[in-house]
């Protein structure tokens, strides 16, 4: 379970938890493929954004944001493999810059309520008592707000932005991981390690950190990775309602949004950026249960 | 179980008063001044001086919390900046149409997601069971949005069968315009739900007492429903309850789709025109239902389940 507690099995090399499971990972093909398209996309991500630094976002104003209305609409071709848009712009480059906004901000918004969340559920459990009481209960609460909603609230009181965007999606996440790590540091906390911990003096912050959160580091990286399918669908989802990012900027949600105005004329607007959200999900959902077998694997069925 | 349900209806109370303020907090710290947008921008200083007063904007936000509530009570959620009707009765107006098309996509989820989860189960690793695992990771991968676009455009625009905007009117035009957009909702529920089935009946499936039925000469359909099906019910259950939080998202995007006239779509507008009171008021309404939807998830745990309902006997 933990590896303060490992021993070394006999006649076999010793493997660290994170090895073991990176071994169960790899024989999981549908997983690989999974994490092999993440890791396409994160390349892609990095090199648009290595692009637009690089030529102080020429390229970017030229080729992915300026219109050419004479050839709008235009069915995919082999110029243009995904055809183009309904201001004449190249939908291959707008869905490869597109890229950054849905992996980066998903991804930033569950860090982020993964570290708030994180923060409350460990002195939750640790602490316990009243003040488990307290966080549990307001998690409770805001747990019984669809996010969605909370999300809509939020972004009707303080105006569209990036920013209020990531901050709706990352607030509705908190009590998922509010409750994962409480419950891991519940199930670890009163074992002889801990205490031994505590025997040689070391202070609490300590002990959560560096004996604790380790072992509640797989149910996270599960969650993690599942949220940020989650979070990358609410980004796309308040885009598409003209509530998240807001054009030009080639968001696929956001790019849905427009493209449904030309829904009889053009199929390949509509189709293409939502086939890029559901490929990334799907791969990110992929991945996300190999994580869950190869770290747990009691829990595979 | 009646002090069981009455104990749950008071345990109702603090969530509801802890989610309408957080709602009502969120909503209050927007910037803009109500009374600017209500008189528009010829108002004298002192006529928006008065406004404020009228509406107790001046009133610590604790005070104007109370009176909201104690307006809530009677049914009165205030009118809306845009053009002063009554929020209350927006909502009222909106909501049934959100709610019919919540139960649609819940039952197209349930008919099609708990046969091919039994199926799948039954006939593990089959060519069926792989087909139906694959299609239910890609429904639960699909955005909403996306696949009723989809929708629209192979049913209404290519094919021609289905109306793609609006709702009908009378029985029957209603019924053919909630089809689109019920499974639209429905799939991605009908994709968990699936996979829920399916994993929560292999665990039954190997269970000793079902091979002592089959022994006994049961017959394999009463096996399956009654023997496998009822003891696998719970997180069927659970699942089906957590998916009404992802319809109540799902909905505003679906109606926004198909230009269906529920709440979900009232809100969106009220956001676009900074309507304050209108987007309050719905989120409240919506959470309030939500809420109230969880508590009646768990009191039919308790009629499913036997071993629960004599716990709750035993007045625990």
């Amino acid at each position: 379970m933990n590896k303060k507690t490992d021993t070394p099995a006999a006649g076999k090399k010793q493997r660290s938890l994170w090895q073991e499971a990176w071994r169960r990972f790899k024989k999981n093909k549908i997983a690989m493929v999974g994490l092999v398209f993440l890791l396409i996309l994160i390349v892609i991500a990095i090199s648009t954004q290595v692009i637009d630094l690089a030529t102080h976002n020429q390229f970017y104003l030229s080729h992915v944001v300026k219109q050419n209305l004479k050839d709008r609409l235009q069915p995919p071709s082999a110029a243009h493999p995904f055809g183009l848009d309904e201001f004449g712009r190249d939908m291959l480059l707008r869905m490869l810059w597109g890229v950054r906004y849905s992996l980066f901000m998903g991804t930033l918004a569950i860090v982020v309520s993964c570290i708030i969340g994180g923060v409350l559920g460990a002195i939750s459990g640790y602490y316990g008592k009243q003040i488990d009481n307290v966080i549990m209960r307001f998690m409770d609460i805001l747990l019984a707000i669809p996010s969605m909603l909370l999300a809509i609230a939020i972004v009707a009181a303080f105006g569209t932005s990036l920013t209020n965007v990531l901050l709706a999606i990352a607030i509705s996440y908190i009590p998922t991981f509010a409750r994962t790590v409480r419950a891991s540091v519940l199930t670890v906390k009163d074992q002889e390690f801990i205490e031994a911990a505590r025997a040689i003096g070391c202070n609490d912050a300590t002990i959560i950190l560096q004996y604790i959160l380790p072992n509640a580091m797989a149910p996270i990286i599960v969650q993690g990775t599942l949220g940020i399918a989650g979070a990358i669908l609410s980004i796309a989802g308040l885009s598409f309602l003209g509530l998240g990012i807001q054009p030009p900027t080639p968001e696929w949600g956001a790019m849905l949004s427009n493209a449904r105005t030309y829904i009889r004329d053009a199929w390949h607007v509509t189709v293409i950026p939502g086939l890029g959200i559901m490929l990334t999900i799907l791969a990110l959902n992929l991945m996300g249960d190999g994580l869950r077998d190869a770290l747990d694997p009691r829990l595979k069925n | 179980m009646h002090k069981y349900i009455i104990k749950r209806l008071l345990m109702l109370i603090p969530v509801i008063i802890g989610v309408t303020f957080i709602v009502f907090f969120i909503l209050n710290l927007s910037p803009g001044d109500p009374a600017a947008m209500i008189l528009g921008d010829q108002a004298t200083a002192e006529a928006l001086a008065m406004k404020r007063e009228e509406l107790g904007l001046n009133d610590p936000m604790l005070v104007r919390y109370a009176h909201y509530m104690g307006g809530l009570l009677h049914g009165d959620m205030g009118v809306s900046y845009k053009n002063s009707i009554s929020v209350w009765g927006q909502v009222v107006d909106r909501f049934p149409n959100t709610a019919i098309l919540a139960v649609a996509a819940i039952l197209v989820a349930l008919l099609i997601g708990i046969p091919t989860g039994i199926i799948s189960a039954k006939k593990q690793y089959s060519a069926m069971d792989n087909i139906s695992m694959v299609l239910a990771l890609i429904g639960v991968s699909m955005p909403v949005f996306w696949l009723g676009l989809l929708m629209v455009i192979l049913f209404a625009l290519k094919l021609g069968w289905l109306p793609s905007q609006g709702m009908g009117v009378g029985l029957g035009p209603m019924l053919k315009s909630l089809i689109l957009p019920a499974i639209t909702l429905g799939t991605s529920s009908a994709a968990v739900i699936t996979r829920m089935t399916r994993s929560s009946m292999l665990e039954v499936i190997r269970q000793d007492y079902i091979s002592t039925a089959r022994a006994k000469g049961v017959d394999e359909r009463t096996v399956t429903y009654r023997h496998m099906l009822k003891n696998a019910l719970i997180p069927i259950i659970t699942a089906v309850g957590l998916q009404f939080s992802h319809l109540l998202g799902g909905a505003m995007l679906t109606e926004t789709v198909f230009s269906w006239p529920g709440l979900g779509r009232l809100m969106v507008d009220s956001i676009k025109s900074k309507d304050i009171p209108m987007v309050l008021g719905c989120v409240i309404f919506l959470a309030v239902m939500f809420t109230v939807v969880n508590l009646i998830v768990d009191i039919i745990y308790a009629f499913v389940d036997p071993r629960i309902k004599s716990l709750y006997r035993r007045g625990k």
